[in-house]
């Protein structure tokens, strides 16, 4: 190496960003076209680097990382089928703006559109799953495209971002640059909002009668403060809240103004809220068809305000009256300001009406069910759940299907960043890794999945990841022996003709635990059932909790697809013949 | 805030229907994208159109400053104004994006395209050919005894309609740039 200034390889030039860059955990998989980065991680102790059982996992991981912490996921995997199998995992991220720095390696550049072992064009697969990509061709631009790449995933609306290193970038030398010495960005989304707009905003509020703030993701991942200034707006206007699933903890479960969730799956008073409102305040939400359901006839009374730092998340599906772009806490400071001067006024008299309904839909008590002496209902186990474990430093991240939607109903969320659970692209498999990720982060705090027996198989593979790194994850599988979900819409769509939604030849969980150093705790009686979620909770170790459920529950409340909110499906009540039409049937 | 009319017993529409039902008039825009010229960053355009569904009526590309490393995408579309607005912000969205102008409603604009024509014949045909072109002020840029390449410039619609008259002539070919387009005026 020549006696110049900031002269290093590429591959140490990487995890010199990377620690530049205040990267601590790193999720990743070795092969061929990475060995160079690897060489270096093993000479170094600063960075922790987490080896994953499949590049999925390490994505989901860093996924569960970055959603607890605020901070950038990073991953590192080969060439080839270690960036194939990566994709899942980015778009997932992509779908949920998760900001993530996934380094692929890549052959040689002199072999680049060869078809060499273990190549594959990353670039192009990963471009349409990416908020960016760069393949690096040349030594002296590593550093600086590394920097960038994590100004790009953290700026605006977050997102992954790839970063495709050829090995013989890996092995040459250049110049390194310091994240203060790097070339400016030209990428700088604007984080304010306009102010005539957050006045017209303020104005509405004065007058609403019927009001109600919509919020989604886009404020946690705005940041702790954002959570604090929506409680504050929530209190000094009494409006009442809901939120999607990806927004569950801004606002908390145990707040005054609290609905619970809205959506397909959402809260009967949520939903009727929506639909009944004069004016919807949408905060870092985006209208997502599991929200809207049948357009024409979403809220068709409401003026609609929009607050969202992607531009293109205004008016893509719902026309809004009052758009605001800009990031949640910079925006929600500027309106409480500009209300607050004005005089702080709302329509009490209206309010008073209008929780007056809200109290009287509340009282439908939509997420009762039946609890029943032999077998658990798979709401029953999550009461109970919630009942033991919510007073604890409790994270919570799921799988997808049924279990996903009564996790997000029966369980509260007090503070942001405690759930963690793929909504836009809804990837089974996503929330046993997501758990190995969060608990990386908080090594002391009860971290749990809630999982149903299907989702959870698809990476169970990550087991040996929490042994080996002794993360004491909790997996807490409601196992109806079915893809619960799917049956559901069977029996309700399809003339229950249930084609291949029963989870054949499963394992016995217990022994698959035993088998990989773990914990297996099998349960199957609701008299049982406090004593083994203890002894899940106290057991230092990772846990694989099968809880034997009722294997025909269905999820309710419901909006079947292309139905308006005030037309749910309750559970009780609920007759379930023809309710779905059979243009509805095309729909997911 | 008037409430809508909501048929009964209807669910066709959802929100699988992501466009508006009511604005189903649809307006052709020239859009000039500023880009940095950057590896790939075509693709992202390009496949910001097909991954969304958008349509692409032509496209022209070509680097406009060396040293600034920007190049101008300039893309004619079709949609909703719903659509529009929605192209226009995936856009702006796209990283190594500078600049979005949509040139059909900033002000007036010049849209010219470039086109080549091959066009065969003898006797009467080639003569009248050789009239037209003229006329439209096309030059022949190669030619044999019985044929010529024309080369035209000019507005889409005046590309068109040589192309029509053309065709009973004996065109055998054609070759067009797509529409490259400036606002008017000194800024």
């Amino acid at each position: 190496m020549s006696g110049k200034k900031n002269q290093m390889t590429g591959a140490k030039m990487v995890v010199q960003a990377l620690k530049d860059q205040g990267v601590e955990v790193v999720f990743g998989y070795p092969g061929g076209a990475v060995l160079p980065i690897y060489d270096e991680i093993f000479l170094q102790n600063e960075i922790r680097h987490v080896l994953v059982r499949h590049e999925q996992g390490a994505v989901h991981a860093a996924e569960g990382y970055a959603r607890s912490t605020g901070k950038p996921g990073v991953v590192l995997v080969t060439s080839g089928p270690g960036a194939t199998n990566a994709v899942t995992g980015m778009t997932d991220a992509l779908m949920d703006s998760i900001p993530l720095v996934v380094l692929t390696g890549q052959v040689p550049t002199f072999m680049i559109g060869n078809d060499a072992f273990q190549e594959a064009d990353t670039v192009g697969i990963t471009r349409p799953c990416t908020k960016h990509n760069w393949l690096v061709r040349e030594t002296d631009n590593l550093a600086n495209t590394i920097h960038e790449a994590f100004h790009v995933a953290t700026s605006g609306r977050p997102g992954p971002v790839l970063i495709d290193i050829p090995k013989d970038v890996q092995f040459a030398g250049g110049t390194y640059v310091t994240p203060e010495k790097r070339r400016k960005s030209h990428y700088a989304p604007p984080t304010k909002g306009n102010p005539e707009a957050i006045a017209a905003l303020a104005e509405a509020i004065e007058t609403a009668k019927k009001p109600i703030l919509y919020t989604g993701g886009g404020v946690i991942n705005s940041g702790p403060e954002a959570s604090n200034l929506l409680r504050q707006l929530a209190a000094e206007t009494n409006f009442p809240v809901t939120s999607t699933l990806m927004g569950l903890g801004a606002y908390p479960a145990t707040g005054d103004n609290w609905l619970g969730m809205l959506g397909m799956h959402g809260l009967y008073e949520a939903n009727l809220a929506m639909h009944d409102c004069d004016l919807m305040i949408c905060i870092g939400a985006r209208f997502d068809d599991r929200i809207t359901g049948r357009l024409d006839a979403f809220s068709p009374g409401s003026v609609k305000a929009h607050i969202d730092i992607d531009p293109s998340s205004i008016n893509k599906v719902i026309h809004v009256d009052i758009p605001i772009i800009g990031d949640v806490g910079s925006v929600l400071t500027d309106l409480l300001a500009v209300w607050r001067d004005r005089g702080s006024k709302t329509s009490k008299a209206g309010l008073e009406k209008w929780w007056r309904q809200i109290r009287d839909w509340k009282r439908i008590n939509c997420l009762d069910y039946t609890p029943d002496k032999k077998a658990i209902k798979p709401q029953h186990a999550l009461v109970r759940l919630e009942a033991l474990t919510k007073d604890m430093d409790r994270y919570i991240t799921t799988e997808v299907g049924q279990h996903q939607m009564w996790a997000a109903q029966y369980l509260g969320f007090n503070e942001p960043n405690r759930w963690m659970t793929s909504g836009g692209l809804g990837t089974m498999g996503y929330g046993f890794p997501a758990s190995v990720g969060v608990q990386m982060a908080h090594p002391e705090a009860l971290v749990i999945n809630v999982a149903g027996e299907a989702s959870w198989l698809m990476n169970m593979q990550e087991l040996g990841t929490a042994m080996q790194y002794n993360l004491p994850v909790k997996q807490f599988i409601l196992n109806n022996e079915r893809l619960g979900m799917v049956r559901q819409w069977q029996e309700l769509l399809h003339g229950e003709r249930y084609s291949h939604s029963w989870s054949e030849s499963l394992p016995d969980f217990v022994k698959l635990a035993e088998a990989f150093g773990a914990k297996g705790i099998m349960v199957s009686d609701p008299a049982d059932l406090d004593d083994a979620i203890m002894e899940m909770v106290n057991y230092d170790g990772p846990v694989l909790f099968d809880c034997l459920v009722e294997k025909h529950e269905n999820c309710f409340p419901m909006i079947p697809s292309g139905e308006p909110h005030n037309k749910m499906l309750l559970g009780e009540n609920a007759s379930t013949s023809d309710a779905i039409g059979s243009s509805g049937a095309v729909m997911v | 805030m008037s409430a809508l009319k909501i048929k009964k017993g209807t669910s066709k529409h959802s929100a699988y229907d992501l466009k508006d039902p009511n604005a189903d008039v649809l307006e052709t825009h020239t859009l000039a994208v500023i880009v940095e010229n950057e590896p790939g960053v075509l693709a992202r355009v390009i496949g910001l159109f097909s991954g969304r569904g958008y349509n692409i009526e032509s496209l022209t590309v070509a680097e406009i400053d060396h040293t600034g490393h920007r190049s101008r995408i300039t893309v004619v579309t079709t949609g909703t104004p719903q659509v529009i607005e929605q192209i226009k912000a995936q856009l702006g969205r796209i990283v190594p994006v500078h600049e979005v102008h949509d040139l059909t409603v900033e002000g007036p604009s010049v849209e010219r395209e470039l086109a080549l024509f091959k066009v065969a014949g003898k006797g009467d045909k080639r003569v009248e050919a050789l009239r037209l072109a003229d006329i439209f002020r096309a030059n022949v840029v190669d030619s044999t005894l019985e044929s010529f390449v024309f080369e035209i410039t000019g507005t889409p619609e005046k590309i068109d309609a040589f192309a029509e008259l053309m065709r009973p002539l004996g065109l055998v070919e054609v070759a067009r740039t797509g529409v490259a387009a400036l606002a008017r005026g000194a800024l």
